[in-house]
């Protein structure tokens, strides 16, 4: 048997194997989705740790899942899966993050590079204008305490009556843009607090908004289905999260959780994979706090997306009509659900800890729209702001081997200190720019941070999945313009 | 003596946070925090705010109190810079803040802080010494 690092166990070209008996305490192996030439900076990077320590939680079922980007993250490793049983599993807000429902959703256009090439640079300043971001930036839509109980309940159904969007948007979005079972009350008065001033708002870090052009189609028939014909055709991406009011609820329940291990008799490595079991007080307040956070963050992406289309259309003069600007999907990636699956022949309900991870649900699935029926969920995998981004479907495969999850972007190479000891903001714009990319940001300080050298290829991490056979490839993008948070 | 030192994280970033005793661990941590939000140099010292908090032990002390004035940036856009322990144990804090409100024209922010994790979170008395990481 072929081993890495006298660990990993070779499954096969794009599977590797962590076993039980790597640490006493695992309670299923770990699973590895990558290539070979990719292990060892996964090592190095301690991720495999991670995935251990995850397999650690009570009521895990099947194995500790790591998709091909994954990377060192506090408690659950950045590209994580992990699915626990609903009788003595356990829900872990870590396994969710503190950027709850960050999530990316893509938009179409009947524009093509020639009509906006020589009008970038207007498009990304008013994409800058329309959307606040950076640290700190407040939203532009007022809000009060019960409009954010609203929100909380219906996420993007509130934002879509209010005229941020269009009914059709709904059946594009992930459950609809609206989990259900949320109860306002379990969110605390300082999450909401966060959450009043910054719907709306993009957020820092790797937050953004892109102009791309289709630069390659895959899967011609999955393609048109999703509104793509042509090469040199415009679309959008939009990728943030719940802002501060997700950010308060994992703090609050994380706390809440390290205070209630002894009392739930559980011992982990690492305090930050902090869990309760799911039928518990705090396991069922989480619950529905998290999906309340869930529906903020897809609120939040659809208010973006109306402030988007009006940016467009006014600095065009074109009618959001013949603008064409449809969305194609929005998917989260930092999310817990209660999903059905097949174990062993039988259907079970488990919890689904989705972090750095997206959903990748093939043709023919109860929850698609009637639109994906046919070809399976499109599946939003962001590169780098100098590189490639690819949307591909969802497969039966997922659905057997990966709880119906694939991977969700480049994956961090660098920590954010190295990449800008290597390099200066002021050059990696300036460098874009020499590549046709026009970037806005409010911080080029930070810049650095985001610059391609910082992340791992998307393409080799695609490629994986795709060759893996757990979502299929269907169109590749290049970035235009780029409105950094 | 050096306030705190920054740790190499992939996709997020720690301080350790240096002090003789744990009052003066618990200021340089939150001095940390702020130093990786803004530059403090040209903020003042014309805003208090008392805070209290409490955790079940000193490391959950340690995460509520950095995660307490976080939310207190978030909502109010105050930028502390001097932290005075008034009164502190392994389960409880108080303290007086000192700093700013953030104001566009003479302050550069640097970086958003989601929170303070439980992640690597360590407090050592004897090494007189903090680490946390954030997420940013």
């Amino acid at each position: 048997m072929v081993k890495k690092h006298g660990i990993l166990e070779k499954i096969d070209d794009y599977r590797w194997m962590l076993p039980v008996t790597y640490k006493p305490g695992m309670k299923v192996p770990g699973i590895i989705y990558a290539e070979e030439s990719m292990l060892d900076q996964i090592f190095e990077d301690k991720a495999v740790e991670q995935v251990s320590n995850v397999a650690f939680l009570p009521g895990i079922v099947g194995y500790s899942l790591a998709m091909p980007d994954i990377h060192l993250g506090y408690g659950f490793p950045i590209g994580g899966v992990a699915a626990t049983n609903l009788r003595d599993g356990v829900i872990s807000p870590g396994g969710v993050g503190f950027d709850i429902n960050c999530g990316i959703r893509i938009l179409r256009t009947n524009l093509t590079e020639k009509d906006i090439k020589v009008k970038i640079k207007d498009i990304v300043g008013a994409l800058y204008s329309a959307v606040p971001s950076g640290v700190g930036s407040c939203g532009r839509i007022q809000l009060n305490q019960s409009a954010v109980d609203d929100i909380l309940v219906n996420g993007s159904k509130w934002a879509v009556k209010l005229g941020y969007g269009r009914i059709e948007d709904l059946d594009n979005t992930e459950d609809r843009g609206r989990v259900e079972g949320v109860d306002p009350a379990d969110v605390s008065s300082k999450a909401k607090e966060r959450g009043i001033p910054q719907l709306g708002t993009l957020g820092s870090g790797n937050h953004f908004l892109e102009v791309a052009v289709i630069d390659h189609i895959y899967d011609k028939n999955a393609a048109r289905v999703m509104g793509i014909e042509n090469h040199g055709q415009i679309v959008m991406m939009i990728h943030c999260g719940s802002r501060g009011l997700g950010h308060q609820v994992c703090t609050d329940y994380t706390k809440d959780m390290v205070s209630g291990l002894q009392r739930h008799n559980i011992e982990l490595p690492d305090k930050q994979l902090a869990c309760a079991p799911i039928s518990s007080r705090e396991g069922q307040a989480y619950l529905s706090a998290m999906r309340g956070a869930a529906n903020y963050a897809w609120a939040n992406r659809q208010c973006i997306t109306h402030l988007c289309r009006v940016a467009l259309s006014t600095t065009l003069k074109i009618s959001e009509q013949d603008l064409g600007m449809d969305l194609i999907y929005d998917v989260a990636h930092n999310i817990a659900k209660i999903e059905e699956h097949t174990i062993n022949g039988k259907k079970e309900k488990l919890c689904i800890h989705r972090k750095g991870a997206t959903r990748s649900l093939p043709a023919g699935h109860p929850l698609l729209p009637q639109r994906y029926q046919s070809i399976g969920q499109p599946v939003l995998i962001p590169g780098d702001m100098g590189r490639h981004s690819f949307v591909l479907v969802g497969t039966e495969r997922s659905m057997s081997e990966t709880f119906g999850s694939t991977c969700h972007g480049a994956g961090r190479l660098q920590s954010r200190k190295a990449a800008k000891k290597q390099l200066k903001g002021l050059q990696v714009l300036n460098d874009l720019a020499a590549r046709g990319i026009t970037v806005r940001t409010g911080n080029v300080h930070d810049l650095a941070e985001e610059a391609s050298e910082a992340y791992k290829d998307v393409t080799s991490i695609v490629n994986v999945v795709h060759n893996a056979g757990i979502s299929r490839l269907v169109f590749r993008t290049r970035p235009l313009g780029v409105v950094k948070g | 003596m050096k306030r705190f030192t920054f740790v190499e994280h992939t996709a997020d970033l720690g301080i350790v946070a240096y002090g003789n005793d744990l009052e003066e661990i618990f200021a340089n941590s939150a001095y940390g925090l702020f130093s990786i939000i803004a530059d403090l140099r040209n903020v003042k010292e014309n805003y208090t705010r008392d805070i209290t908090v409490s955790g079940q032990d000193i490391e959950s002390l340690l995460f509520t109190w950095l995660n307490e004035l976080i939310y207190i940036f978030d909502v109010s856009s105050v930028l502390f810079k001097r932290f005075e322990i008034k009164e502190m144990n392994e389960t409880h804090l108080k303290a007086t803040c000192f700093g700013e409100v953030f104001d566009a024209r003479r302050h550069h922010l640097k970086k958003g802080v989601k929170a303070a994790t439980f992640h690597l979170l360590q407090v050592n008395k004897d090494k007189r010494q903090a680490t946390v990481i954030f997420d940013v």
